[in-house]
């Protein structure tokens, strides 16, 4: 008998995601070699390390909104979840005296917790992501300055929780390299996360939902019980981002987080993560926040106004994702 | 004591299905329905587009619940909340519509669910791979288990559907219109599987709209029509006819095909030496005023890729497309239109319909300034009423045609599509694999659609994979062959003749 052979069929050439990887790092050199050459303060060991620290708190929960945008899905509520878990932290630490792991346990369960809470909209009340996740984007910010009584929690009297964030492990080790550990933090996520969707049963069907959800659902394959797992992983690095953001402004602040959602997003797409679903990468979505945080400190140390600043990072954004339509448009 | 010839050889009753009942809003899609399945057999299961095949087939795979009857299994009532309830009871089955995740690779799509694991839910990828390689090694198929799905065509889509079906080992399998997409080397090879499966005791449920496979492949016949049980035959000792009278409850008329003198008629598309990298080689055809030229050949000869390329869908490196004798340039598919030309894809769920919308927004789509005021408001009532024109022409099976299209049977969605094109009124329409999973009747229908629609002046272009088709309605006939038209035959031609040219490779001649 012979084999079918259907080598002869016209085949598309493979576009995985590798080039948009490979576009995005040259955007990213070529910013850096562009700044370095318009100002000498920028290529400085102490700037570089301004811009690590800037890239930490939204690379964190740009790859929490990762996960999300891969299985089709959005997440809005992840600015004023951060600041709720922020918000937890403090009433553990500073309000019941709890010791230093209670708050980071608080800070990744609540962010866990209101991920499942999303998620079971999502999945079991079928209620679209955008909207379910606008919900919740309004309801945590409400009730963190409820809880606070809209007053900032300080962490003064938790020696060392600043050093979560500013303090720096690597330094003390190698004393070469002063990275700080909010910056060692976004790494040791980033290759969590990495590691999870490339290796793990759950990273696969986080693919597979963004691929085609029903086909999934046909498979046998518990579909809506995967995507609540999915969105309370997400939380829960959002969680650790909250810890974050808190330990570097030594105190939890309720009125923050609105808009922060909408950078992680933008280094996601910059990234060149699909927000159709089914596509993505983490080392895309780092690329991705360290465009945008490259882009403010250069702008900043080009006494660029913020105004036009935001202007900018606008632009960008419309251009990375433009360069990649036109990459996939011709074949 | 009785002998016992219920041993091993014997047919024993995998599956029994009593009096089920299904119920869509203003769909009675299943009428006290019942089934049976022996171990060892290969059971067609017939009928009409919309007569409740599927719907029948997806109460036995636990994506649906029946709202009446029960479901016996080795002689036991059970319950099948779910797909992966009846995959445990080693039911698997293949969708009518594929299923598949687009941007997964092969094997990662065939073990959705079932992957292998290491400690901590870590993925053992090189598993994965090597046994989606067996299987596709004990299909006889090449397949690259890394490939993306989304790099593969309708064909070998499917033939992971089959992989995918097979890796569960089921004792039931159901098959609904496995071959819609194959070509007959592609159907052999699934013939043969089919066959072993059989002989090792699979009880395989068959559905198809091809008549041939269903003397070829099937131990018994089931019939429905309008979503009610007809009769349960033996395929060896009963006439093809005689399944279709089942089947439609009314005759069909064969019109041969007559072909016209068309020497005084203008030419309507001229193709000049048209080439697009390897995929079209120097193409030049023309094409007349009420002619139906066929184009015949393999999957992957170029057939398809030289419609998209007329219809502007994709670009062309060189070459000329004249029409009504100028030359023309199309730079996108509005652009064709624009110029006339319609196109109906082989692939209607990703460029055929907008499966959201209801019956009569998707048949209206392209011809929405005929039915809309200048401010572009659209007139529901004129459009209602032509597209129920079409529904009733066409016979499509809908309750109404604000019906959403995704819900309407596959043979009847492709109806839709058709009807769109027909109501564009284009000069010059190619279709694309035009009775794709659509019934006998309706596929007569359209035979003598493409007929009138000649005989009014239309210029057509029919692509298809069954030749019997393409004899059946071609006024001449094109073959292609890896990118190159091998040549040009008169209606009429022999099957031979064809097959020879749709084989001729380049620097050969054909044996
Ligand atoms: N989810 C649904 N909602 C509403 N109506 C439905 C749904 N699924 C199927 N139907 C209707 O039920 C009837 C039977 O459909 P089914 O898909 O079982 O037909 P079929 O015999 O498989 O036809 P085909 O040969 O065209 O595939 C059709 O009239 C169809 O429109
Ligand atoms: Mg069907």
């Amino acid at each position: 008998m012979t084999a079918v052979d259907t080598t002869t069929a016209p085949r598309p050439s493979r576009r995985g995601t590798a080039h948009q990887k490979l576009l995005a790092f040259a955007s990213l050199i070529a910013l850096v070699i562009g700044f370095s050459l318009a100002s000498p303060n920028f290529f400085q060991v102490s700037n570089i390390m301004a811009i690590l620290q800037a890239t930490s708190v939204n690379g964190v929960l740009a790859i929490g909104a990762t996960l999300i945008i891969i299985t089709g899905g959005i997440d809005l509520s992840i600015g004023t979840l951060m600041t709720f878990c922020a918000v937890m932290t403090g009433v553990v630490l500073t309000w019941l005296g709890a010791p230093l792991i209670f708050g980071v346990v608080a800070a990744i369960g609540t962010g866990a917790l209101s991920g499942l809470v999303s998620g079971t909209f999502v999945a079991k009340m079928k209620i679209p992501p955008f909207i379910a996740t606008l919900g919740m984007m309004l309801i945590l910010k409400g009730l963190s300055l409820v809880v606070t009584g809209t007053r900032p929690i300080y962490f003064n009297d938790t020696p060392g929780f600043d050093l979560i964030s500013r303090g720096s492990l690597i330094g003390w080790v190698l004393p070469g390299f002063p990275v700080p550990n909010g910056v060692l933090i976004l790494f040791l996520v980033a290759g969590f996360a990495a590691w999870i969707l490339s290796r793990t049963v759950l990273g696969r069907y986080t693919f597979a939902l963004g691929s085609n959800e029903e086909a999934v659902r046909l498979s046998g394959v518990n579909a809506d019980a995967w995507k609540m797992a999915i969105y309370a992983l997400s939380g829960a690095i959002v969680g650790i981002g909250g810890l974050l953001i808190a330990s570097r402004l030594n105190s939890a602040q309720p009125a923050l987080g609105l808009g922060y959602e909408l950078e992680a997003i933008a280094a996601v797409v910059i990234g060149g993560t699909s927000l159709a679903g089914g596509r993505g990468t983490i080392l895309g979505t780092l690329i991705g926040a360290l465009i945008m945080a490259v882009l403010t400190n250069g702008l900043r140390v080009l006494s660029v106004a913020p105004e036009w600043q935001t202007v900018v990072t606008g632009g960008i954004i419309i251009v990375a994702v433009y360069a990649d339509q036109l990459r996939r448009g011709k074949t | 004591m009785r002998h016992s010839s219920l041993g091993g050889g014997a047919m024993t009753r995998l599956v029994r299905m009593e009096g089920i009942d299904k119920v869509f809003p203003g769909v009675k899609a299943l009428d006290a329905v019942d089934f049976d399945l022996l171990a060892g057999e290969v059971h067609a299961l017939m009928g009409e587009n919309g007569a409740g095949k599927s719907t029948l087939m997806k109460c036995l795979s636990g994506v649906y619940q029946p709202d009446g009857g029960r479901i016996l299994i080795d002689g036991k009532p059970v319950s099948l909340p779910t797909p992966r309830s009846a995959q445990d009871q080693g039911i698997g089955i293949i969708h009518q519509e594929l299923a598949l995740m687009r941007d997964l690779t092969v094997a990662q799509n065939i073990w959705i669910g079932r992957e292998p694991r290491k400690s901590f839910g870590r993925l053992d990828e090189a598993k994965l791979n090597a046994d989606a390689a067996a299987i596709f090694d004990g299909m006889n198929v090449k397949m690259d288990p890394r490939t993306p799905v989304s790099s593969l065509t309708i064909a070998r889509q499917q033939m992971v559907e089959i992989a995918k079906a097979l890796s569960y080992r089921s004792r039931v399998l159901i098959m609904d219109e496995p071959t819609a997409a194959l070509n007959d080397t592609e159907i052999a090879e699934l013939f043969a599987i089919i066959r072993r499966l059989r002989s090792e005791g699979v009880g395989i449920i068959y559905i198809s709209h091809k008549m041939d496979e269903i003397r070829q492949i099937s131990d018994r016949v089931t019939v429905m029509r309008d979503g009610t049980y007809v009769d349960t035959v033996a395929a060896a000792d009963t006439p093809i006819e005689r399944i279709i009278a089942m089947m439609v409850g009314r005759e069909i008329q064969h019109s041969d095909i007559a072909i016209p003198d068309l020497s005084g008629a203008e030419t309507a598309l001229e193709v000049i030496d048209v080439s697009r990298g390897a995929e079209l080689k120097n193409i030049s055809f023309d094409l007349k005023q009420g002619e139906i030229l066929g184009f015949a050949g393999l999957m992957g000869a170029g057939r398809t890729e030289l419609a998209r390329a007329i219809f502007g869908a994709e670009p062309i490196d060189r070459g000329e497309i004249r029409v009504h004798g100028k030359p023309v340039r199309i730079a996108s598919p509005s652009d064709a239109v624009r110029k006339g030309i319609g196109y109906l894809s082989e692939d209607r769920k990703q460029f055929g319909l907008a499966l959201g919308l209801d019956v009569r927004a998707n048949i209206g789509l392209p011809s929405m300034g005929r039915h809309s005021d200048r401010m572009g408001r659209i007139n529901e009532g004129k459009l209602s009423e032509v597209a129920r024109s079409y529904i009733d022409m066409l016979r499509i099976r809908t309750p109404h045609d604000a019906q959403e299209v995704r819900l309407l049977s596959g043979g009847n969605q492709q109806k839709v599509v058709i009807a769109k094109w027909l109501l564009r009124d284009c000069d010059i329409l190619i279709f694309d694999e035009p009775t794709r999973g659509i019934d006998v009747g309706a596929k007569a229908e359209i035979y003598r659609l493409l007929a009138d629609l000649a005989k009014r002046g239309k210029a057509i272009i029919v692509i298809s994979s069954e030749l019997p088709e393409v004899l059946r309605v071609s006024h001449r006939i094109a073959v292609m062959c890896e990118g190159r038209l091998t040549g040009i035959l008169p209606g009429g031609a022999r099957q031979e003749e064809i097959v020879a040219l749709a084989t001729k490779r380049e620097g050969k001649t054909a044996a």
